[in-house]
This record gives C-alpha cells, sequence and structure tokens, in this order.
C-alpha cells in the first residue's frame, strides 16, 4: 500500500470553503444518495473541492467536506488519504500522471519515464514556474493505446478542469504536448498517431459490414458530453414522454436482417 | 469467424452516434418493455440459458448471481451495482462500452434491475475515466429524458441510474471493496458471508455485475438466449470484448467469438506478434493477475475459461498481454508485483507485507542478485498469500509470480549464475530483508 502524508503545515492554507456555485452543486450530489446515507457523496466533493483549490486537497478543503456530509473528520482524511487520486500537496498547473505498469513498459514507457525525469524533475517536484508536475501512476486502463498519460490541467481563471488521456505516445510527442501545454496551446486528447480510438493502426478488421448500419446511425457525432456540474438529479421526474412509435418486430427473423 | 452480424457492440470504435438515437438505430432500447413482460424468471432464465458467465474476470454464471437475490423484498430496497471500476492492467474494453455504446449499459441496467427488483442501480466508475462519466451521464440524462429510465417511465417499473465515481483505487474493483467506497469509506474489502445478495450496500440486497455482463443482457434477450448460447464452447458461450497489448504489430480491442485461438485472434486483428509467431516468449492471457502461458503452450490455446485453465491459467478479463522475446520477464512481472505493492489495500498482513517482500524479491532477481534457494522461498511465500486474505487480490497477485516461476526458473538461475560469475563491489545479501 501507498504511505501518504498530508502536505506540510507550512504549505496548507489557513482556510477553505466551497464558492457559492460548488456548494449548490455539492447539495446536488449529495440529494442523489438515499436518505441518511450521504457519506456516500464525499469522493464527488473532494474531488471537487480539489479541483477548487488548484490540484491537491488543503488539509482544510478536507475539514470543510467532513462538516458540510456530517462526519467525523478523521472519516474524511481516511478516505482522502486512501484514494490515490487526491494529491495531498500543491502539483503543477499541468499534472501529468504517466502510466509505468507493464502493458505501458512493453511499448515503452520506460523512455517517457526517463524524459519526464529530465524535463520536469523528480516525481511529484513542481517546476520553477508552476506549470508542470508528474508521477508515475499504475494502470489507467487504456492499455491497448499505451504506453499513456493522463494529464490533469488545472485552469484557474476557466474553473475548468481538463482530465485527458493521451495515448500512443512516443518521447517525441510527449515532449510536444508539454511544450504546447506550457505555451498555453490547445492540445488534441486521445491517440497521438492516426488511429480511431481503440481500434487496430490502419483501420478497423470488424465492424465493416454496412448491413449493421443500415438504419442510419445519425452520423458521427462530435459534441462535447455534458460536464459534471450539469448532471441531472436523478430521482426528478423525467418530464419528456417518448413519443408513440411502432416498434419493429422484435422476432429473429426481422434481427438477422 | 464471428461474423459482424453477430458483434453486440457495433460502435466499439466510436465511428457512430453514441447517442440515443444512433444507438435506437443500431437497435438499442428496441421493444424493452415486451421483454420485461416476460418478468422477472423469464428473464433470468434466459440468461441462465444463454450461459452467460460474468465477464469482469471470475466468470461466474450472470443468471445464477442474479437468482440468489431474494425474490421478495423484506422492506429493504434491493440494488444493482454496476462495477465500471476497470482497473486490471491490461483491460481497457468497459472503457469503450461507456464512452461509444452507453446506451447498451443503461438498457441492461434496467432489465438486470427488473430481474432483481431493484430500483436503483449505482454505475461505479473508476475516478480516471473522467470523459468516460461524463459521456454515460450523458446517456443516463438522455434516457432520463427520452423517459426509458424514471421514478415513471414508458417501461412501467420505476427505475434510476446513479452514476457514481472513483478516486483511483483498483481494490475498489472488488465487490465488496466497491460497495463500502460507494458507502463513503476506504475501500477495504469485506469478510464473506454475508454475501452481498443478502447484505451488500446500506445493509440491503446487492448485486454487483460487471459492464460487459449487463450491456450484452440486451441483445441476449432480444435475439434469444439459443443465439448467444451457439456461439463458442459450451460453458464458455458468447462474445467477448479482448484486450490485445504489448508486443504486436497493431494493439487493439476487438469482439470476436469465445474460444477463438489466441493465434487467430492475434493474426487477424493485431497484425500478429510483433516479429512473427516464433519471436513469442509468453503471453498473459487474462489481465496482470492471471499467470502466464509460455509460447509454446500458446500454439494450442483457446481463448475461453476452460481453455486457459487447461493451460493452468485463467481467462480472467481477456486482456491478452504479449510479450515478445525481447522482453526482460522477470523484470515485467517485478513491475506487476510493484502494482500489487501499491494498491494492497493495507488490511490483511500477508498482503501488505508479503506484496512489497515478493516485489523486492523479484527486483534482485531481476538483476541476479539472488539465491537460488531464494527461488524456492519466494514460490513459498505465494502460496502463503494465496488464500489467506479476506479478498481474492492476494491470490491475483500470487499467480503471476508462481507463472513466472513455472515457466522461467531457469532464465532466473541464468541470471543469478551469470551475477555471481562476475565480480561485484556489493556482497549478495543473505536473507530477503
Amino acid at each position: 500500500m501507498a504511505v501518504r502524508r498530508l502536505a506540510d503545515p507550512a504549505l496548507q492554507p489557513k482556510s477553505f470553503a466551497f464558492t457559492v456555485e460548488n456548494l449548490d452543486w455539492a447539495k446536488g450530489e449529495i440529494a442523489k444518495y438515499p436518505e441518511g446515507r450521504q457519506h456516500s457523496a464525499i469522493i464527488a466533493l473532494l474531488w471537487r473541492a480539489q479541483e477548487q483549490a488548484g490540484g491537491w486537497l488543503p488539509q482544510k478543503a478536507i475539514e470543510h467536506v467532513a462538516d458540510l456530509l456530517g462526519m467525523p473528520k478523521i472519516r474524511a482524511l481516511e478516505v482522502a488519504t486512501f484514494y490515490t487520486m487526491f494529491n495531498l500537496a500543491p502539483v503543477g498547473r499541468f499534472h501529468v500522471q504517466l502510466c509505468g505498469t507493464t502493458p505501458c513498459v512493453l511499448r515503452g514507457a520506460d523512455k517517457l519515464i526517463k524524459l519526464c525525469h529530465e524535463r520536469i524533475g523528480e516525481p511529484l517536484e513542481v517546476t520553477s514556474d508552476g506549470k508542470l508536475s508528474w508521477i508515475e501512476v499504475e494502470c489507467l486502463g487504456a492499455c491497448v493505446n499505451g504506453p499513456m498519460a493522463q494529464i490533469s490541467c488545472a485552469n484557474p481563471s476557466a474553473t475548468q478542469v481538463n482530465y485527458d488521456y493521451y495515448e500512443d505516445l512516443s518521447p517525441e510527442s510527449l515532449t510536444k504536448i508539454l511544450d504546447d501545454l506550457v505555451a498555453g496551446k490547445t492540445v488534441k486528447g486521445g491517440p497521438q498517431v492516426d488511429r480511431q480510438l481503440s481500434a487496430p493502426v490502419g483501420g478497423p478488421t470488424t465492424l465493416t459490414d454496412p448491413a449493421l448500419y443500415r438504419r442510419g446511425s445519425g452520423g458521427p457525432r462530435r459534441d462535447q458530453a455534458l460536464r459534471d456540474a450539469a448532471t441531472k438529479k436523478p430521482g426528478e421526474p423525467a418530464n419528456v414522454r417518448e413519443a408513440v412509435t411502432p416498434k419493429p418486430q422484435i422476432d429473429d427473423s426481422s434481427r438477422r436482417r | 469467424m464471428l461474423q459482424d452480424k453477430d458483434r453486440i457492440f457495433t460502435n466499439l470504435y466510436g465511428l457512430h452516434d453514441w447517442g440515443l438515437e444512433g444507438a435506437r438505430a443500431r437497435g438499442a432500447w428496441d421493444g424493452t418493455k415486451a421483454i420485461l413482460e416476460k418478468g422477472r424468471d423469464g428473464i433470468i432464465n434466459e440468461v441462465k440459458a444463454s450461459g452467460l458467465r460474468g465477464r469482469g474476470g471470475a466468470g461466474f454464471p450472470t443468471g445464477l448471481k442474479w437468482s440468489f437475490m431474494p425474490k421478495q423484498s423484506d422492506g429493504r430496497p434491493h440494488y444493482l451495482v454496476v462495477n465500471a471500476d476497470e482497473s486490471e492492467p491490461g483491460t481497457c474494453k468497459d472503457r469503450e462500452i461507456m464512452r461509444n455504446d452507453p446506451h447498451l449499459l443503461v438498457e441492461g441496467c434496467l432489465i438486470a434491475g427488473f430481474a432483481m427488483g431493484a430500483h436503483t442501480c449505482f454505475i461505479y466508475i473508476r475516478g480516471e475515466f473522467v470523459r468516460e462519466r461524463e459521456r454515460l451521464q450523458a446517456a443516463v440524462d438522455q434516457a432520463y429524458a427520452a423517459n426509458l429510465i424514471g421514478k415513471d417511465n414508458v417501461h412501467g417499473f420505476p427505475f434510476d441510474i446513479i452514476v457514481h465515481h472513483g478516486a483511483g483505487a483498483y481494490i475498489c474493483g472488488e465487490e465488496t471493496a466497491l460497495l463500502e467506497s460507494l458507502e463513503g469509506k476506504k475501500g477495504q474489502p469485506r469478510l464473506k458471508p454475508p454475501f452481498p445478495a443478502n447484505v451488500g450496500v446500506y445493509g440491503s440486497p446487492t448485486t454487483v455485475n460487471n459492464v460487459e455482463s449487463i450491456a450484452v443482457v440486451p441483445d441476449i434477450m432480444r435475439r434469444g438466449a439459443h443465439w448467444f448460447a451457439a456461439i463458442g464452447r459450451p460453458n464458455n458461450t458468447g462474445t467477448k470484448l479482448f484486450c490485445i497489448s504489448g508486443h504486436v504489430e497493431k494493439p487493439c480491442t476487438v469482439e470476436d467469438a469465445m474460444g477463438v485461438p489466441l493465434r487467430e485472434l492475434l493474426d487477424k486483428h493485431s497484425g500478429g506478434v510483433r516479429g512473427g509467431w516464433d519471436n513469442l516468449l509468453a503471453v498473459i492471457p487474462g489481465g496482470s493477475s492471471m499467470p502466464m502461458i509460455p509460447a509454446y503452450q500458446c500454439e494450442h490455446l483457446l481463448m475461453d475459461f476452460d481453455g486457459c485453465r487447461e493451460f493452468k491459467s485463467a481467462l480472467g478479463t481477456a486482456a491478452v498481454i504479449v510479450m515478445d522475446k525481447s522482453t526482460d520477464v522477470i523484470r515485467a512481472m517485478a513491475r506487476i508485483s510493484y502494482f500489487y505493492k501499491h494498491e494492497s489495500c493495507g488490511q490483511c498482513t500477508p498482503c501488505r507485507e508479503g506484496m512489497g517482500w515478493m516485489w523486492r524479491v523479484l527486483s534482485r532477481m531481476a538483476e541476479g542478485r539472488a539465491h537460488k534457494r531464494e527461488i524456492d522461498m519466494l514460490m513459498e511465500v505465494t502460496t502463503q498469500i494465496e488464500g489467506h486474505t479476506i479478498c481474492a487480490f492476494g491470490d491475483g497477485a500470487a499467480w503471476p509470480v508462481q507463472g513466472l516461476l513455472r515457466h522461467f526458473r531457469h532464465e532466473i538461475e541464468r541470471r543469478i549464475d551469470e551475477y555471481s560469475a562476475n565480480p561485484h563491489p556489493e556482497p549478495v545479501r543473505v536473507a530477503a530483508e
């Protein structure tokens, strides 16, 4: 297990409180869970507190969340120190979480680790301009696109945090991504080679039968998914009723086409 | 070979619309009400007849698991929990479902929830999958907006889906640790019994299923159990998402039939092993927790539960990690041991202390800085960990090391000989710390 401790008291801010928007959001998050089970929201709330604090969790923020949920502070501290995505000390504005587990190592993650050492420094050390920090993390679940990294980009001005995966990396492409991020340019997430998500390079070997999509599929859809802040609270009765449309029969003959 | 028309995840690569409209055009949400009209037992029997086995690693029959839920509620609500905490090294299949075909999962949740009388479903998604979570939440919202789920929906079965996320703990993929985490605690597994079907989340009957197990259910119900059962071999039926990573020409995730020969799988979809089949050293067939299989056995390996068991391994999550002859296999396993050391929750002593011990010994063995008798000692320690912990994490960490020792003992010995044949300023340490 990983031993994780809170940051040095000298680094800890004196106080922390959710902004009005975040407090509203937090109340919505708590309301998702059954009555009396509001503790369930702790991870989501700590996460939001981390975003508000600029990418790390000060002690006051953990205690603020504990108070909000009406739970003992030690329980919240336990959770904050158990889950490794909570940064307990300040990180750079762009925090690189580089996967160093075996499937990525087989595809050359070692070179990227070396690159991060040279370019950024020791793990969890923030560069002097405050822009970059890095850490080697365990499997991020994008193994067929390895080696890969997740870069959290805290952007205090836009109150928006980006957690894109950067996949199929090479030392060259990672260098370019880091350069572009530091220079304030936009960087495209996903595979950094010519490849459609997790399909093989050169195009899919399956799902090529056009009959599958005979009924149309609405075409490629590129719009953004809703963000966390805009999530709908479950439990609200949906007010749009489905229009009555004749459904095709569900027997085998119509399915097989 | 599996034909395209028999594939379930038709938007696996995100080339088409993930939204409700596109999903409907590809067949999702088609006749869901008619499926629910088959009744709870009708659905469970159909899933049992299809032979679907859980896709999360253990391969437990899904229909049987559902039937463990109490038939009548004793006043406590029933819960369905979907395990989307996909963290097993090598595995990245649920991610594709959640970002590209989320409606199959949402529809599956409704059907599964109905089959076990659960009006609330939690989908526990790992914290790192931020984009996937946003996409899944959007799909859930679309389903709410179209009144497909919700308090008063068109299917006449009140059903809520709550997307919950973690924050980076592998152990939360263990079902009881997941429930602990869902309740807002540290993710430390619970002792069983009581099993989640009796006392699960919030002390209520709960069933935990993998994303893929749930997402294939709507298609099984629409096309019939006989269709699903006709794919693959008896006891190993259906289609499966395979994640092929490591030393292949073109790593990819692909849906194929259960029981597909490993060689065919690699050659057909991922361009074969880097440098040709003869360059293969070993594969890990089912995610890092499963023992590796050396190349000479891979020739006849069929990728299903029984096929992998024949070679003392297991299908697990069907995450094929391929290693060619350039691999430092001891170092690769030492890195996997480090993963387990990092992810142990620290609750049971054999696991908490044993993981670090195995990692340190394996790291020394990777350099050759070890004694040959330590190989047997390491084997002994893995058996001391295996089966002596609350959850299966200890087993999952011990098996890959056992696999290494079983098949590559000669390599470890060679390295020790090489090291001791050369002069070194530092003496070889005697004990293993």
